[in-house]
């Protein structure tokens, strides 16, 4: 509850409230249209409730702030994004993290997913391998008090041992296959998480998931419900 | 004197513009992505429409000298300053800033292209007696140039190629003014003076402007600016050709670990990589480290489920596969690798290239094939390009002929009884190219099994069925590695994709292909030599729904682009040539519809014949790089030779139809020729090639000449930008018929268009 104070403070005085509350609307939207065939009406409400509350006008560039709260992502220098809200949205959902759990996220960039999770988990660990967008995003995420998310500059390929194993795991750095040692520290009935796709073009997201008994089994979950199949002539 | 100068000059800054379009599709292959270097291109070239409208309305007071002068200066000034714009290409879908950036470069870019076509225009008019043999030389300009700036990138780095297109676009100007000087009664020699002043002049700024040139900076968003960002890694080795720029990498502190496809199951380490870019991307690694365990948990390994004596790998690149067909115990294994650079660079970064069981050939894939004697065990083709470029659909209008039904038949003829054929392509969500693999493999009457991963899917084709115990080792391979068999159905489902199965394709590919092909959104016909667009998946009836679903991952951007263009290209020329055309044109001798029904009409179909050749060219000369340079120069030399030819015809209204007929005649030709004359040496090629194009080309030269010839000075400007204008819509206009119906259509459309104009 602590954590939540600074929001409510910002939230209170924060003049991109509304913007904020127009991008969780447009979130509710891109998810209802995606409704159709798996059923879902809509995100996890905490998921919801967190997107509503972190200040993502502090995780882009000065000279895109006006953008910050517009559906889309945004350019943050050193040649990464800020993802899609709804597309930040949609990932924290599908690894249904618990209050309890431990998160490892690969690629931290401007810190923003780490921040959305922050609240939802019990920790974030979170690996950067570009140190100005290491720094940047310690610095910013300890102004912000998110207390429970540690950065690292370091190399994700190799998860973070220390701190392992994870409840959950989101790798938002493109890599030809899925890392051995991301596999190894996914706790048994974990899940992994990764977009597929260009860094403006998120064409599916990768569920990766570790049964109890320690299999590991994967899921492409397209953001957007497309069948490519018309269905056959009567 | 006065008019071998001025041919000169012209010939010069024709050749100079010709190839600055060839260095800035290299440049921006670099720098940027090469669909959007077409597309920049494309709309720049605009800027010789538009010199006719200029021509037309200030023609007094132009000088032909200055514009070239100008070509030099801006052509190099519109490169630096696209350099310092920072355009983010992959941003324009969500930003209108971007499309702006866009805008500016196209602009930008049209400048030089304006100056010089208004330089050899206003020659054009001034000299209007002498259009043929201007005309000529502005072809044999350009031909000459095409292969000399293609010898030139072998030679040096694009950006030395580029000063040197500046330098000859001075050179032209100096020339333009010894024409001038000695067309005055005192002029003589005079005029030398001056000229040689300005070309000095000139060329000493462009060797000047190289430290602002150097380094060229590219894209952030490209992989090797992501690689080189990381902590300690560093260029080892850099070089150049018109195969692209070959950058290698090394990273000590975080190691390549290119495994595309590798087994959840796979628990131990990656060896050492050196990583080798092409323009900036498309990685392929260097192994350099001994433990070579990874390599049989990639999808590839499947092939070596058998023992494979003879393996040949298309599209080595780096060698990884040659080291997996090693490592899987192959006793001859043959690298086919396209660019001699990189056969060079792999053996000097000690890859397998030097290994005694491994014969590399350096050969486009296709022609490969096609001349082989021999039969092997095994064929991989190798995955080449990143994920990322696949899902976005970059290449869905270039041409492939390694995934044409023609060439999945010679390939398995290639093959040893119980030999099989691999290929191994990465997933896209939904499926399209593995799919449209799927019925290319139908239609060449091969047997098939398809095995997938998390983000790869690799098809094993054979002449023979599968036995039922090559069956189960695929299974048992696959089921150590976590792979799911798609085809033939049966077995546990490690990978689930949303969406119809592949196991469903294949069924339905197997019963009714024609239904499937109609059912479904993506376009999955097999590709053919005729229309070679294995990587177009794109279909406009899916086009509501996937805006509707905001599903922009889901656009096809080489298509979407072409398409683009040339719509941007339409409402372009129509503010740039037709609308002042119509506005601003007096003492008509010609009424205007005429004007641009001709000049329009043999502008769009000398490319759309130029561009059809050259691809069926393509496939006979086995080589694009040459196949496109030896008919580009040719058409261009021959079609200026018949300029120069057309002042002594007589009777001109017939020509576009000899033109037609020609075409149609040539058609059937290439046809028949390029088969039967598949085995002989290339020397023998492209003499046949030449022959083919020669008279063709030669009576395509003319109808310009011919069609200035009965119109007043005051129209040439008019007919020079229409044709200019023409030309640039003919490019785009030209894939997109190939694109949909084929070679041969393209070929017609043009008999069809001579036939037009030739219409009194």
């Amino acid at each position: 509850m602590r954590l939540l104070i600074p929001f409510l403070l910002l939230a209170a005085t924060d003049p991109y409230e509304r913007a904020r509350a127009r991008m969780v609307n447009e979130i509710a939207q891109d998810v209802r249209f995606t409704s159709g065939e798996t059923g879902r009406v809509a995100l996890d409400a905490r998921v919801m409730r967190v997107m509503r509350t972190i200040p993502r006008h502090l995780f882009v560039p000065e000279e895109l702030k006006s953008a910050a709260y517009a559906n889309r992502p945004l350019p943050i220098g050193h040649g990464q994004t800020i993802s899609q809200p709804y597309i930040v949205a949609l990932m924290t959902d599908l690894l249904r993290v618990k209050p309890a759990d431990v998160v490892l996220e690969v690629g931290t960039g401007s810190g923003y997913q780490a921040a959305v999770l922050s609240p939802l988990v019990k920790q974030v660990h979170t690996v950067e391998i570009v140190a100005p967008l290491a720094q940047q995003a310690t610095a910013r995420l300890r102004a912000l008090g998110y207390r429970n998310v540690t950065v690292r500059h370091a190399d994700g390929y190799n998860g973070w041992k220390e701190a392992a194993p994870f409840d959950a795991i989101i790798v938002t750095a493109a890599a030809t296959h899925i890392p051995p040692p991301l596999i190894q520290q996914l706790k048994p009935g974990g899940r992994m998480i990764i977009p597929v796709g260009g860094p403006f073009s998120t064409q599916s997201l990768m569920l990766v998931e570790k049964t109890a008994a320690g299999k590991v089994r994967t899921r492409s979950v397209l953001p957007v419900v497309f069948v490519p199949l018309t269905r056959p002539k009567p | 004197m006065r008019q071998r100068s001025l041919a000169t000059a012209v010939s010069l800054l024709s050749g100079a513009a010709l190839a600055y379009e060839i260095l800035l599709i290299r440049l921006f292959s670099i720098v940027e992505w090469h669909h959007l270097a077409f597309l920049i291109i494309s709309l720049a070239l605009l800027g010789y429409g538009a010199s006719g409208t200029l021509l037309a309305l200030a023609r007094e007071r132009l000088s032909a000298a200055v514009c070239a002068a100008l070509f030099g200066a801006t052509s190099i000034g519109a490169f630096l300053i696209a350099q310092r714009l920072e355009l983010n290409s992959l941003e324009i879908f969500w930003s209108t800033r971007q499309f702006g950036r866009l805008f500016l470069l196209y602009l930008l870019f049209a400048v030089p292209f304006f100056c010089a076509a208004t330089a050899i225009g206003l020659t054009l008019a001034r000299h209007a007696a002498e259009s043929p043999r201007l005309y000529r030389a502005d072809l044999i300009g350009g031909g000459v140039a095409a292969a000399a700036a293609t010898a030139l990138l072998f030679a040096v780095h694009p950006v030395t190629a580029l000063q040197c297109v500046a330098a000859l676009g001075f050179l032209s100007a100096a020339s333009f003014n010894v024409g001038r000087a000695s067309a005055r009664p005192s002029g003589g020699v005079g005029g030398l003076k001056p000229a040689l002043r300005l070309a000095l002049l000139g060329i000493v700024a462009v060797l000047g402007a190289r430290p602002l040139l150097l380094p060229l900076r590219m894209s952030q968003f490209k992989e090797l600016s992501h690689a080189l960002r990381v902590p300690r890694a560093h260029i080892v080795d850099e070089r150049s050709s018109p195969h692209g720029l070959l950058t290698t990498v090394a990273s000590p502190a975080v190691p390549f670990r290119h495994a595309p496809g590798l087994s959840l199951s796979f628990t131990g380490e990656i060896p050492e990589q050196l990583g080798v870019f092409t323009d900036g991307g498309g990685m392929t690694p260097v192994v350099r480290g001994r433990d070579l365990a990874y390599l049989d948990f990639l999808p590839t390994a499947v092939a070596y489920v058998a023992p494979r004596k003879k393996v040949a790998i298309v599209g080595a690149g780096g060698g990884s596969e040659v080291l997996n067909a090693l490592a899987h115990g192959a006793e001859e294994v043959t690298a086919v690798e396209l660019n001699p650079q990189m056969v060079q660079l792999v053996r000097e970064l000690g890859g397998p290239y030097g290994h005694p069981r491994v014969r590399v050939v350096t050969a486009e894939a296709r022609r490969f094939i096609r001349e082989s004697n021999e039969r092997y065990d095994a064929i991989q083709l190798a995955l080449v390009g990143t994920h990322g470029a696949s899902a976005a659909g970059v290449q869905a209008v270039s041409e492939s002929y390694l995934y044409t039904v023609e060439a999945m038949r010679e390939l398995l003829a290639h093959l040893r009884p119980g030999g099989v054929l691999a290929i191994t392509r990465w997933m896209q969500a939904p499926p399209r190219e593995v799919v449209k693999l799927l019925a290319t493999a139908i239609a060449a009457e091969g047997h098939f099994v398809l095995i997938r991963g998390w983000n790869t899917a690799t098809l094993l084709v054979k002449r023979e069925a599968f036995t039922p115990r090559e069956l189960a080792a695929i299974r048992a391979f696959c089921e150590e590695r976590s792979f799911d068999v798609d085809h033939p159905p049966g077995g546990e489902t490690f990978n689930v994709f949303e969406g119809p199965s592949l196991s469903d394709a294949a069924a339905a590919l197997l019963t009714d292909p024609e239904d499937f092909y109609a059912r479904y959104k993506f376009n999955v016909r097999p590709a053919t030599d005729e229309r070679p667009y294995f990587f177009h998946a794109f279909r406009w009836s899916a086009l509501p729904e996937l805006l509707r679903l905001r599903a922009r991952g889901l656009l096809e951007w080489g298509y979407l682009v072409l398409v683009a263009g040339l719509a941007q290209a339409l409402v372009a020329s129509l503010a740039l040539i037709l609308l002042p055309l119509l506005v601003l044109r007096r003492r008509a001798s010609e009424p205007t519809w005429r004007l641009v029904l001709y000049f329009g009409a043999i502008g769009l179909a000398f490319l759309f014949i130029e561009i059809a050749f050259m691809q069926r060219l393509t496939l006979f000369l086995g080589q694009p790089l040459y196949a496109i340079t030896v008919v580009l120069s040719s058409f261009l030399v021959f079609g200026g030779l018949g300029s120069g030819f057309s002042a002594r015809i007589t009777r001109p209204r017939r020509i576009p139809l000899l033109v037609a007929a020609i075409a149609v005649v040539m058609l059937l030709a290439v046809r028949i020729l390029t088969e039967v004359a598949l085995g002989l040496p290339d020397v023998a090629k492209i003499l046949i090639s030449i022959a083919l194009v020669a008279p063709l080309a030669f009576v395509m030269g003319m109808p310009f000449p011919l069609g200035l010839r009965r119109l007043a000075e005051a129209d040439v400007p008019w007919a020079w930008g229409i044709n200019g204008t023409a030309s640039v819509l003919s490019s785009m206009l030209a894939t997109l018929i190939a694109v949909h119906f084929g070679f041969s259509v393209l070929v017609l459309a043009a008999a069809v268009l001579y036939v037009l104009a030739a219409m009194p």
